[in-house]
């Protein structure tokens, strides 16, 4: 395990920490609103309080609190739609790569379109009309995800048909469902694995885009994403309530990218031009 | 050249109507449109009236093909805010987004590409660690916080630069660095990954053979061919420029159309919302087959295909 | 060495300093070329010909390798002591190369006339009317129809063969003492691979021009080369005149190497293959590098590179065995 990158691991192990214990380490709840304690700086700044060690929010929330609450929205969130999505995009690489002909030719075609056109519009548009919600956000978010997923896999698929074993197995008349689960997938999944990781930090930049925009996940449930917004009217006085969310999306998005590149060096060099 | 410009030209039809057709869909997914396109206080015969305009007691595919007769005449519906036409709304926020988008573009455009070059050329070295760190940390950190950083460091510490709204030069300097961050660091890492491949060519090493000096073997013969994958890949680099425009208007209170995607959204505007999804495919559709039409100008092989 | 000489290298080192180790991928070569010969270059892929060809020119992969050792002279001077500005001149006047792939070797988005004419204007500064007769000029000689219309083309509207020929008239263009031959048909179909080597035969004929040819094919090398040496894990380890070595070829892997080419003439039987693989660069044998998969070896091949041995006139061999038979 030499040139591990030891601080992006560490960083996404703490982040993990924090979304599996929320419950447990959180000094105080995310939600319940405590007016009277409102707007207090960290414990650092003058007049902070060793009661919240990150401050609070207009709403007299704990900041430190919310955060690990955030980071178990973004992990959810993380977790489902690259289930959903890459799964999709798997699903759709192997079928179209391996059997080729107007099938893929129609379904690189969706992919193009898909790619040609901002995801985020579309789900702005599902979150006005089916709501603000998890399973908004998840099916939004995989929009976006799917296309790309489903054109990388393709072109794996269709090196790995060329090779040797490919080629027995349909002379022994495997059946193409039987090649596709038990040849061509186990193959892929270096790939898949990578694109999973590269794409967590896309996921979850995503879902605190939306959340800024009032098209994420619904107040009061913390995002950090949402915090960064609640907090957007009072950087001059109250630098905390933004920043600080906004300082946990960057170190995690890079750990994950960090840890992403590293996994592709070794796994799959060709995906470089990701 | 010809049919190659007219099947990207036919394509993009087919996306607009593929666009059109899904936000068509999706406002009838929860019931009547009627509800997502009247203000809550609409009364009654309103409603009335409204259903009976669009069709909405009709069939759906009627319904469908008065929404894209509508849609053809430039009629995209009333905004329920602005209590005018939709189209209208966008228009009039047009011209602000143009204000900084397109030269947001070009500047980082102008950086980004002597930056992925020289990163390229000098692997490893200290500007390619530098550049590397640059675009690492630009991809990572979320265009809607950047902003906010750059308010609170620039704005409320310093007292150097406006934070908000539209107004002299100086307001233009912070949404531009938001925005072109991003895109600054996404061109670079390209255009330094296709540059490496480049220069690791056969026929980078013939120019060299020739004696060509490296000033020529670079700008001349890498540029062109590196520039082939960043305008390849241009369409998946509009989503992030949407995306960045949206965020960026929204955080510096920018009056262009990112703004109001934002205000529709916040005001569940439906009908304006719907509007500006679809003026915004129009958009992509023509600058995606202006750099259709400059990458079979940069590449022959594209140019000459019959 | 005689007046003639063109080029002479000598006692050649490039290593490739990677970061599991210095690996040496060129390692003590010297040969000669003189005005007007052809020298093959033969042996497997991956034996540090393509090296050995880069190095001559000074364009190896940056920063990883470096020529360590030796001397390049051409007509007498030293390339490895020129400067980048010197050696940029000599590149494509006194001393050019033909790539191995010719759909990969011209660039795909400017002409050919145009990426012609960058190499011969160098010749003629600002006189566009000569720079562009010379253009078609130098297309007609090889053989290339149509000229007029083909400068206006672009690599992808060709075919390999003609490709390449536009390749070989770009390394001609400005009329050089050596010309480097890598590999120039292995890419090509068959049927146009002899075409093509009639072409480099006649073009050198009508110039006094020598040409370095690098191959791993002995069939070719009897049918081009004056002369041949045979390299092997960065070394050369038998060089002589052609008919010499292939009549009577004294170092084991140039006896292998031979008994593998088919031959028309006799029955074609089974062909005899060599047994094992040529060793990692960054593991090479303490003696003889060939020993592990030669039929001969022994304790002295396995533990002391063997010096070389005059067999004939301007013959040489790298092998014990060779000189217990000689002394």
């Amino acid at each position: 395990m030499k040139n591990l990158p030891w601080t992006s691991l560490f960083i996404i192990i703490t982040m993990l920490f924090m979304a599996v214990f929320a419950p447990v380490i959180s000094p105080h709840s995310p939600i319940d609103q405590t007016l009277a304690d409102k707007l207090i700086p960290p414990v650092w700044e003058e007049g902070g309080n060793a009661k919240y060690l990150l401050g609070t929010d207009v709403f007299g929330r704990d900041v430190l609190s919310r955060l690990f609450y955030g980071a178990r929205v973004s992990m959810i969130v993380s977790a489902l739609t690259l289930l959903v999505g890459g799964g999709v995009g798997l699903v759709i690489g192997i079928v179209s790569g391996y059997v080729g002909g107007r099938l893929d030719n129609l379904l690189m075609r969706i992919v193009d379109a898909a790619l040609a056109f901002p995801a985020i519009l579309f789900a702005l548009l599902l979150a006005v009309t089916m709501g603000q919600g998890l399973r908004t956000i998840v099916i939004a978010i995989s929009l976006l995800l799917w296309a790309r997923f489903a054109r990388v896999v393709r072109g794996e698929v269709l090196a790995v048909k060329q090779r040797d074993f490919v080629s027995l197995a349909r002379v022994h008349g495997c059946s193409p469902v039987r090649i596709m689960v038990t040849h061509i997938l186990p193959n892929v999944m270096n790939t898949f694995m990578v694109l999973l990781t590269l794409y967590v930090g896309v996921v979850i930049v995503a879902e605190a885009s939306l959340s800024f925009l009032g098209a994420g996940i619904p107040p009061p449930t913390p995002s950090w994403g949402l915090m960064v917004a609640e907090g957007r009217g009072k950087v001059a006085s109250a630098w905390w309530i933004s920043l600080i969310p906004g300082i946990a999306i960057t170190l995690v998005v890079l750990a994950f990218n960090l840890f992403g590149d590293w996994l592709r060096d070794r796994l799959d060099p060709k995906l470089r031009q990701l | 050249m010809r049919r190659y410009i007219l099947r990207r030209f036919l394509q993009g039809l087919v996306l607009l109507v593929l666009v059109a057709t899904i936000v068509f869909f999706l406002g009838r997914l929860t019931g009547n449109p009627a509800d997502l396109m009247l203000p809550e206080d609409a009364l009654e015969e309103d409603r009335v009236a409204l259903i009976e305009t669009l069709g909405l007691d009709g069939p759906l595919h009627k319904q469908f093909g008065i929404f894209l007769a509508n849609a053809l005449r430039g009629d995209l519906g009333d905004s329920i805010r602005h209590r005018e036409p939709a189209v209208d709304v966008f228009f009039s926020r047009l011209p602000n987004t143009l204000k900084i988008v397109p030269g947001t573009m070009a500047l980082a455009l102008i950086l980004a590409i002597p930056l992925g070059i020289l990163s390229a050329l000098y692997r490893g070295r200290m500007i390619d660690r530098v550049s590397g760190a640059i675009g690492v940390l630009g991809i990572a950190t979320p265009n809607f916080w950047l902003g906010i950083l750059l308010i609170y460091v620039f704005s409320v510490q310093l007292g150097w630069l406006p934070s908000a709204r539209m107004g002299g030069p100086q307001h233009y300097i912070l949404p531009t660095i938001t925005l072109g961050t991003f895109l600054v660091a996404g061109f670079m890492r390209l255009i330094r990954s296709s540059m490496l491949e480049v220069l690791d060519s056969e026929f980078v090493k013939l120019a060299r053979i020739k004696g060509l000096s490296e000033t020529i073997v670079v700008w001349k013969h890498c540029l062109r061919n590196a520039l082939i994958p960043v305008l390849s890949l241009w369409g998946v680099l509009m989503g992030g420029l949407v995306t960045g425009a949206i965020v960026t208007e929204t955080v510096f209170a920018w009056p262009g159309i990112g703004r109001l995607t934002y205000e529709a959204v916040i005001f569940r505007d439906y009908p304006l919302l719907q509007a500006v999804i679809i003026m915004d495919a129009v958009l992509i559709v023509i600058i995606n087959l202006v750099v259709d039409i400059l990458y079979a100008y940069v590449d022959p092989r594209i140019r000459l295909a019959e | 060495m005689t007046g003639d000489t063109v080029l002479d290298v000598r006692d050649l080192h490039t290593h490739f300093f990677l970061r599991r180790g210095v690996v040496k991928v060129v390692d003590g070569v010297s040969f000669s070329l003189r005005r007007g010969e052809v020298l093959g270059l033969v042996g497997e892929s991956g034996c540090g010909k393509s090296v050995t060809a880069l190095s001559l020119l000074r364009l190896l992969p940056q920063p990883a390798a470096r020529t360590v050792q030796g001397k390049v002279l051409l007509d007498g001077e030293d390339l490895l002591t020129k400067s980048d500005r010197e050696m940029r001149q000599i590149r494509g006047s006194k001393i050019a190369m033909i790539l191995q792939d010719p759909q990969t070797s011209l660039n795909p988005v400017f002409t050919i006339g145009d990426q012609l004419r960058e190499s011969i204007a160098k010749l003629h500064p600002g006189q566009d009317d000569t720079v562009m007769r010379r253009v078609i000029e130098a297309l007609r000689k090889v053989k290339l129809a149509a000229p007029e219309q083909r400068i206006d083309q672009y690599p992808h509207q060709m075919s390999g063969g003609m490709k390449q020929r536009v390749v070989g008239a770009i390394a001609i263009s400005r009329e050089p003492r050596v010309l480097i031959a890598d590999e120039p048909t292995t890419a090509l179909d068959v049927t146009i691979q002899l075409q093509y080597l009639k072409l480099l035969q006649e073009l050198q004929q009508n110039s006094d021009m020598a040409i370095l040819f690098i191959t791993h094919d002995f069939g070719i090398v009897a049918k081009m080369c004056d002369r041949v040496s045979v390299m092997y894990a960065g070394r050369i380890v038998e060089s002589g005149p052609v008919r010499q070595v292939f009549d009577n070829p004294r170092h084991p892997y140039t006896q292998a190497l031979i008994a593998s080419v088919p031959k028309m003439r006799r029955q074609a039987g089974r062909l005899p293959t060599i047994e094992g693989q040529p060793p990692a660069f960054s593991d090479l044998p303490r003696g003889c590098r060939f020993a592990p998969r030669c039929p001969l070896a022994d304790d002295r091949c396995r533990t002391t590179y063997p010096r070389s041995y005059a067999v004939g006139s301007e013959h040489t061999a790298d092998c014990w065995k060779v000189g217990a038979a000689v002394l």
